[in-house]
């Protein structure tokens, strides 16, 4: 039973460290998110977020300033140095674990968040490095948030809710809040995705409206806020209109490549590009497979082929056939 | 660097190319071959090093590397095949290994093997080497088969644009090959003077951080020929250039050429370390200020300038004619109604061929080796007086099994691979994984495994081989574990022997013939199935995910070299496999022996361990004589069969039949061993769970060691035992019991 390393009671002391390491860490993104918010955090607001009772949340201050990781004075806590580092090396693992999700598995968006709360307080951090390096060093999380460098840099945030543009604004979503769930789950119901071009129709007490890609989205105002987006700098939008895709190609039919959609991501856009699949891109539809689907593409000369799936994340325009080279 | 032999390697290069798996023997200059996929880049490679080449793994990465020496103008040049790639980006353990080489490898020349037909695509990758290196040589290849699609290229004229030289060739046919073999060593020499193309006109944005970021570059590592890519990699959070830059390594890779003096280095360290730092800075603030999307516009103003090089070079005119018999050909071989059963019509062939075909080659090696050779060898050890545990171990243990092994394995090898390699030649195969791609899609795998399935009846060890064609890794596991669900060569004769013995005797006379037949189609059948069931599972439970990334590129059709297969598919598949195969079962032999003969209390090993597995095996409905059998025979599944008669006339002490303890042996009629397996009591059952058991069980120790080879990893190693055992065990169980139950 007590064996060392596998019986039970190590396992015990294991699990409380554990999860005292879970406590300190999550206290730590407290503090450090309220820092980034220009709010002063308390052990009130520490004990809130935690949602652990005020004796707790004050030992945990304690335990914080016993590894000169925050110091207390007047009531408010403050990150030293090293907590801030601490925190952001956590925020990192975090969502470095939700690009990861994003674009290596087919775990549902809305697992993303709870499944990363759980592995950044696993990975240390030269597995986060050696995750980060075989993804290609990703620069944004799946919901728009930079995700901070091994050193700590992370830029401060751009963009406004969704609520404070003019109607008429272009603008990129470039943030969707994925706490609580359900709001992120609303919004991953209308089909909103980081990148995505909008232009905003109206906006009232009642409701946002705006456009993407011809298509009109309606959000209560309390909703649409969880939207960040950042003022394009030119007029005009992307893709204002709805687009055909190569899936809807039949063989024979030539598109020319507008762009991948913005929720094609990782390695399936990199090998897209690699390929040719770039703005500007005539593709033939050449012939589908015996079983209808995966369909040859004629992509810069070349055969290549590509899955409905696939396919239907590459947005084209018509284009005469005869260019196709 | 210099160019003269070498003497201009520093250390530091010595010790790089040691890293990278590539040690300081025995050549003057190193010359790095790259190159997209399906360019024809291993037939440049073969023309380059004839067949004085090997093959392995790159240090720490299951990818495959090949390295070969040339010897032209009296100089050696060792030639290392990189991984076929479309970019460098380092999205993919190839492109890291490529990149990784060309840039710490520091090769004396870059050959970059270009598809004359598919210039554009080809010229994408081209101009990523070019800003790494200067020392390329563009070989301009499949120039025949640009003719025959009535596309024109000139060389000269794509020189002038790159800034390199330009050899065209045709490497099927070996022209060229002297051409570029001159201009690789006289760019190796230092003799060829180039200026080479580096793109220029990135997005503003890109543009104005980079330049900021160059002069920094060149600050810190003075002298260094690539400061515009290192500042956009730098850029784009390339972690190894991020890392190379921190350790000053990127600097000592110019040392080579040139010595600094003693005087003032500690000085030049300290201001160089200095301008590292201040690097690093910048590259991190000027980082968030580029838009996500940059390197979409990174991409695009690549294939921009590929484009109009290209748009340059080709002649104009003539692409009226071009892929029209291709065209036709596959509208017939994927259309909806001739696709498949086309594809069935050729599998069925290329099966009947080798089953046929082997049949008398494999007779004959029989007769050599076990009916004239063995009985030669024993009549010798007893001319010489050897004691007979000596001969009896070395005879008829050691040499039997693999003599066995080699007559029945190498005759259907021998035929099937050559076969499989002509229909890849041609262009066939991904034909066949682009019609059969659907099904694998819903098993969550990737088509190419319908190839590497295919490959699995043939042998199971080259199966696993030929799953390097999928480049996600993923899928690349799933195709792996299931291989051995293709009931591989040497597990048909076991399957045509059961079905014949035990299930052709319930139908009359006349259909028995079509029964036993349709039986063993229906074994192989449902390894197709468990391949399915189990590729859903493991991409539902332990590989968990939607597939990563798809992509399948249908070469056009080619002439087959007939010759040049025959001999590359003989050398690299067969003889591989035959070899590893030889080597396992070499030993099993000893043991099969050494279990016959050793005798505790009075009854040989043999006997105890059968009496003891029995209840396991009678419970899913086999025997002890069948599970001790796979157990010992782990090296072939070949040898089951005379196995497990050895141990039946062992385990019923029956007199008379066969050579003796510990011999493997086979009768000549089935007729025979219908009698000697029933009489030992055998029934129905006994033989469908043989079946069963010989479809889904553990794979030979061929296979699992060449599991662990592609894979690394001792986990998946492991499971890929597990998984076909359980399902195995879990399978004759249950229709041992249902079978029973209606008994």
């Amino acid at each position: 039973m007590a064996w060392p390393r596998w019986g039970l009671i190590p396992r015990l002391v294991r699990l409380l460290r554990m999860t005292e390491r879970v406590r300190v860490e999550d206290a730590l993104k407290h503090l450090y998110h309220s820092e980034a918010a220009g709010r002063p955090s308390t052990v009130e607001s520490l004990a809130g977020a935690l949602e652990v009772g005020r004796g707790r949340a004050l030992r945990l201050v304690e335990r914080l300033g016993e590894l000169d990781l925050a110091r207390s004075a007047n009531d408010t806590v403050t990150l030293t140095p090293a907590g801030r580092a601490y925190a952001l090396r956590i925020i990192r693992t975090h969502r470095l674990w939700e690009r990861y999700l994003a674009d290596r598995t087919g775990v549902a968006p809305a697992e993303w968040h709870e499944q990363a709360e759980r592995q950044e307080h696993a990975l240390s951090a030269v597995e986060t490095d050696a995750l980060a390096s075989r993804m290609g060093n990703p620069m944004y999380d799946p919901h728009g948030d930079p995700i901070p460098t091994p050193t700590g840099e992370l830029p401060a945030r751009l963009g406004e809710p969704i609520t404070a543009l003019a109607p008429g604004t272009a603008a990129t979503i470039i943030h969707l809040e994925d706490e609580p769930r359900e709001v992120f789950e609303r919004l991953l119901a209308e089909g909103l995705v980081p990148g995505a071009q909008l232009r905003l129709v109206e906006e009232g007490p009642r409701e946002v409206r705006f456009r993407i890609e011809g298509k009109e989205h309606v959000l209560p105002p309390v909703l649409a806020a969880n939207i960040t987006v950042e003022r394009l700098p030119r007029a005009e939008v992307e893709a204002e209109q709805a687009h055909r895709t190569l899936a809807d190609l039949v063989p024979g039919e030539a598109g020319r490549v507008i762009r991948i959609a913005p929720s094609c991501q990782g390695p399936q856009r990199r090998r897209l590009l690699d390929l040719g699949v770039v703005p500007g891109t005539v593709v033939t539809a050449e012939f589908s497979s015996a079983s209808g689907d995966p369909v040859a593409y004629r992509i810069r000369g070349a055969l290549i082929a590509l899955r409905r799936s696939q396919a239907a994340q590459v947005q084209i325009e018509p284009a005469a056939l005869a260019a196709a080279s | 660097m210099t160019g003269t032999a070498c003497h201009g390697c520093a250390p530091a290069r010595a010790s790089r190319l040691v890293q990278l798996g590539v040690p300081q023997t025995r050549w003057d200059y190193l010359v790095a071959l790259a190159g997209n996929p399906n360019t024809g880049k291993s037939t440049v490679f073969n023309a380059l090093t004839g067949l004085r080449q090997h093959t392995g793994n790159w240090p720490g990465k299951t990818v495959v590397r090949a390295e070969g020496v040339f010897t032209h103008g009296g100089k050696r040049l060792k030639v290392v095949d990189l991984p076929g790639t479309y970019s460098l980006q380092a999205g993919s353990a190839d492109e890291e290994v490529a990149r990784d080489f060309l840039l710490f490898g520091a090769p004396d020349v870059t050959v970059v093997v270009v598809d004359a037909t598919r210039l554009e695509r080809n010229l994408n990758l081209v101009l990523q080497i070019l800003e790494i290196t200067g020392r390329v040589v563009v070989c301009l290849n499949l120039m025949d088969e640009a003719r025959r699609h009535g596309i024109a290229v000139d060389p000269a004229k794509l020189a002038g644009e790159l800034g390199v030289p330009v050899v065209p060739a045709a490497a099927r046919r070996g022209e060229g090959i002297p051409e570029l073999m001159d201009t690789v060593l006289r760019m190796a020499k230092g003799e060829v003077k180039t200026m080479p193309f580096r793109l220029r006109e990135h997005a503003p944005e890109v543009e104005s951080a980079l330049g900021e970021l160059i002069p920094r570059v060149e600050a810190a590592f003075p002298g260094l020929p690539n400061a515009r890519w290192v500042a956009l990699r730098l850029l784009n959070a390339d972690q190894r250039i991020e890392q190379a830059v921190r350790s000053g390594e990127l600097g000592r890779l110019e040392e080579a050429g040139f010595t600094v003096g003693d005087a003032g280095e500690g000085a030049v360290a300290v201001a160089a370390s200095q301008a590292i730092e201040e690097l690093l800075q910048a590259t991190e603030r000027l980082r968030w200020r580029l838009s996500p999307g940059f390197q979409d516009a990174l991409a695009t103003s690549l294939y921009t300038a590929a484009q109009r090089i290209a748009s340059r070079v080709q002649l104009s005119g003539l692409r009226r004619a071009r892929f029209d018999f291709d065209r036709r050909l596959d509208r017939l071989l994927t259309s909806r109604t001739f696709g498949f059963p086309l594809m069935l019509l050729i599998l069925a062939v290329v099966f009947w061929i080798t089953i046929e075909g082997a049949n008398v080659p494999s007779g004959l090696l029989a007769s050599l080796l076990i009916d004239t050779v063995h009985p030669a060898l024993r009549s010798w050890s007893a001319g010489m007086g050897l004691p007979w545990w000596l001969s009896g171990f070395l005879f008829d243990g050691v040499y039997l099994a693999t003599a066995w092994v080699v007559s029945v394995m190498l005759p259907p090898m021998a035929i099937f691979f050559p076969l499989f390699t002509l229909l890849e030649d041609f262009g066939y195969l991904p034909r066949v994984a682009f019609n059969l791609d659907a099904l694998f899609r819903r098993a969550g795998a990737h088509g190419k495994q319908a190839l590497t399935m295919c490959m699995g009846f043939g042998c199971n060890a080259a199966g696993v081989v030929a799953t390097r064609v999928i480049d996600s890794p993923r899928e690349r596991l799933v195709a792996i574990l299931t291989n051995n669900f293709s009931l591989c060569n040497g597990r048909w004769p076991t399957q045509i022997l059961m079905a014949s013995v035990f299930l052709g005797s319930l139908a009359p006379a006349a259909l028995a013939g079509l029964v036993s037949a349709s039986a063993v189609v229906g074994v192989a059948v449902l390894g197709i199935l468990a391949t399915f069931f189990s590729s859903w599972l493991l991409t539902r439970t332990v590989l968990q995910g939607e597939a990563t990334s798809f992509s399948l590129e249908l070469p056009p059709y080619r002439p087959p070299r007939v010759l040049q297969t025959l001999y590359t598919s003989l050398i690299d598949r067969t003889a591989i496999v035959l070899w590893r195969a030889v080597v396992f079962a070499a030993p099993a032999g000893a043991v099969i022996w050494l279990i016959g003969n050793l005798t505790v209390g009075g009854a040989s090993l043999a006997e105890h361990l059968v009496r003891w597995l029995d209840p396991l095996g009678v419970l899913i409905g086999l025997n002890g004589v069948i599970l001790l059998a796979y157990i010992v025979a782990i090296p072939a599944n070949e040898i089951i069969i005379p196995t497990v008669l050895m141990l039946t006339v062992l385990a019923g002490r029956l007199a008379g039949v066969g050579p003796g303890a510990g011999v493997m042996f086979e009768l000549d009629s089935i007729a025979a061993v219908g009698d000697l397996l029933r009489g030992a009591g055998w029934s129905v059952l006994t033989g469908l769970n043989l079946m069963l058991f010989s479809l889904l069980h553990n794979p030979c120790s061929t296979t699992i060691y060449t599991i662990y080879k592609e894979t690394g990893s001792v986990k998946w190693t492991v499971v890929s035992v597990l998984l076909p055992l359980g399902l195995g065990f879990t399978v004759c169980f249950l229709v041992a019991q249902v079978w029973r139950l209606l008994a």
